[in-house]
């Protein structure tokens, strides 16, 4: 092929290459729409239509759209106590659980003798179901159980915990159930944000004069904002729906909003009232995850 | 201000059989400013992290200013350190890191004011105070990382390869800068660094480790010139210095390459008793000339490539089967092939035995 004409020869060749009335952007538009239509399509039916379906249903009456639902949830004489509890519970509960899987989490880092045993040995609970594990403690907690038995080898008189009439040991029954089950996310949590974390920084803590207690405030929690933020949200959020433990445990003494929702549906056949419980539910979770994130906000704008 | 002692250090590291600091001992004088240095894993940064309190020794025993530190956590040091890292804090302003050691020392606040203005005009960081790290550049988050060490007054300044992450112009600039802030602070300095140019430039005296052992202390002209034996005199110098393998003929000439040459007094004499000795010759590529083949004293050689590097002229040289380099003036017109004699300065001549590779003094 003769070399100058190469170039002529192949530029009325090129445009036909592409096709032909249709722009290239576009093209590029569908394969991107091709390529997440199954999570479009997985999104709307089993999450975009049930939310829609559940707030119609929270709605929804015999004439039409009405409010009735949510007057009736809350002339329930079981609804105030159930918000209550579980306000109670998430204050005193989420605290706790945070110190711990901190200092679970510290220990770790400190690699004792056989830290990455304690490390799964902490985490097992992640595996257990809220069910299962309110069952176990309540072969701990019931009129017979363990407790009551290692009280009396001490000679020391049993003590009816779940009885509905000592709301206290009652509380503290599901609180201690709660603890042991869902700590261990937060620790999984908080363990995997101290690993991201070099060690030079509390060295240099360590090297100008910090203590551990100053070393932990200044330098270890700061950095570890970002995964304390992630644990906080999806702890809260999950405290709100904290339902199984309790209802092993504690049947209709101890309600709380979510075991009401499941009162009002099944117990009650009351699909609309449930629903509008739920909206409930998921509005005041909406709520808390913003104010974490605002609360929380890094002000040093950058990640490192 | 205060010097420190360190005797008989022996580290090992968890799950290692090998010693990491082997029977280290070193003291630097107040207001010295020491280096170490050594290839890497030579046990040179264990050595600062025992000095630091962020390892324990296994045995032996640091003072610093007569007070024995050997086990306290670094925080009851009275210590300051640079990193390598930097490990300047990413959630803090500038100003408040370079504050931190003073903060956590409850310093009065218009002292701390008064120290962070003072260190942030000699590091040119006083427009970058309200800034958080992120928004600095390498070379600028080093200079927070040594002004954070210096406003601290500490005892001792510690510095983990403090100029290895910055680009090499930049390194040459905080070189010398950091000299100057270190002779005006006057502090008790312990610096470890795996580059000889760092050392030599740095230092009042060099440790150069090997293998968890100082294999020679000593000012760094000293080092450079007299080294104690051949692995400092191989890692010291670019180029590294040139070892032949020689002879002490019972003569007492020495034999390089076949070829004759002066030996010194102390080992013809030693040579003339034992019949003559094997003998490793140690010289540096500077103290090489190139001279007209067949003058009086100077060995047949063949140069083999030439490198032009601006201000001298590198030449690697074939004597006798053994490569030698040579450093010659840029003035000295020399190609590939041809065939030149090589004159060695004889006071710049080192010998070392060739078993224990040490080197052998009068």
């Amino acid at each position: 092929m003769a070399a100058p004409d190469a170039p002529a020869a192949a530029r009325p060749q090129l445009p036909p290459a592409r096709p032909k009335g249709r722009p290239p952007r576009r093209s590029g538009n569908s394969a991107a729409l091709l390529l997440i239509a199954p999570s479009i399509v997985f999104m709307t039916l089993l999450f975009g239509w049930p939310m829609v379906s559940g707030i119609l249903q929270a709605f929804g009456g015999p004439e039409g759209l009405t409010t009735a639902n949510f007057s009736r949830m809350v002339q329930d004489p079981y609804f105030w106590s159930s918000v209550g509890n579980t306000l109670l519970l998430i204050v005193v509960m989420i605290p706790i659980q945070f110190v711990l899987a901190l200092a679970m989490a510290l220990l770790i880092r400190a690699k004792p003798r056989g830290s990455s045993a304690y490390f799964y040995i902490w985490a097992i609970p992640l595996a257990v179901s809220d069910l299962a594990a309110g069952l176990v403690w309540l072969t701990v907690f019931t009129d017979r159980g363990y407790l009551n038995s290692l009280l009396a080898s001490f000679g020391l008189d049993p003590v009816s915990w779940l009885a509905y009439d000592n709301y206290p040991s009652m509380f503290g029954a599901v609180l201690i159930a709660e603890v042991w089950r869902a700590t261990s996310l937060v620790f999984v949590i908080v363990v995997a944000g101290l690993q991201s974390i070099p060690k030079d920084y509390e060295e240099a803590a360590g090297v100008f004069g910090a203590n551990f207690w100053s070393r932990l405030w200044h330098v270890t929690l700061p950095l570890l904002r970002p995964s304390l933020q992630t644990a906080l949200i999806l702890r809260t959020i999950l405290a709100f729906q904290t339902f199984a433990v309790a209802l092993a445990l504690t049947g209709q003494n101890f309600p709380l909003v979510v075991g009401e929702t499941y009162r009002w549906y099944t117990g009650l056949q009351d699909p609309n009232v449930a629903s509008a419980l739920a909206l409930v539910v998921m509005a005041v979770s909406m709520v808390t995850a913003v104010g974490y994130l605002k609360l929380l906000r890094d002000q040093s704008e950058a990640p490192r | 201000m205060a010097d420190i002692s360190i005797k008989g250090l022996h580290k090992t590291y968890p799950g290692s059989t090998e010693l990491a600091t082997n029977n280290v001992s070193l003291d630097v004088a107040e207001g010295e400013f020491m280096v170490l240095l050594g290839p890497s894993g030579c046990g040179k940064t264990t050595l600062l992290r025992m000095v630091a309190g962020l390892d324990f020794p296994d045995e032996g025993s640091i003072s610093i200013g007569g007070r024995d530190v050997t086990y306290l956590p670094p925080q009851d040091r009275n210590l300051s350190m640079v990193f390598q890292s930097y490990a300047v804090f990413p959630h803090r302003m500038v100003r408040t890191n370079i504050a931190f050691g003073l903060m956590m020392k409850k310093v009065p606040r218009e002292e701390i004011e008064r120290k962070v203005r003072w260190a942030a005009d000699l590091l040119q960081l006083s427009p970058y105070l309200d800034r958080y790290p992120a928004q600095l550049s390498g070379g600028q988050r080093q200079r927070v990382a040594v002004a954070r060490a210096i406003v601290m007054d500490a005892d001792v300044l510690l510095m983990d390869e403090p100029l290895s992450n910055l680009d090499a112009l930049l390194r040459l600039d905080f070189r010398a800068e950091l000299k100057k802030i270190v002779q005006q602070l006057g502090s008790t300095t312990l610096y470890v660094t795996h580059d000889q140019v760092e050392a030599m430039s740095l230092s009042d005296r060099v440790a150069v480790m090997k293998k968890g052992q100082i294999a020679q202390l000593g000012s760094p002209l000293t080092v450079y010139e007299e080294p104690a034996d051949r692995f400092v005199g191989g890692f010291i110098g670019s180029p590294p210095m040139n070892f032949l393998d020689g002879r002490i003929t019972q003569q007492g000439a020495l034999e390089v390459a076949g070829q004759n040459t002066e030996a010194p007094e102390f080992l013809a004499r030693a040579a003339a008793r034992t019949g003559g000795s094997p003998v490793m010759v140690g010289i540096r590529a500077e103290n090489i000339a190139i001279a007209e083949r067949g003058t009086e004293g100077s060995l047949d050689a063949v140069v083999e490539v030439v490198e032009p590097l601006g201000h001298a002229t590198l030449l690697t040289v074939d004597l006798g089967g053994q490569t030698v380099k040579v450093q010659v003036p840029s003035t000295v017109r020399v190609s590939s092939g041809d065939k030149v004699g090589l004159r060695f300065d004889p006071a710049a001549l080192r010998f070392f035995d060739t078993e224990t590779q040490l080197g052998l003094t009068a």
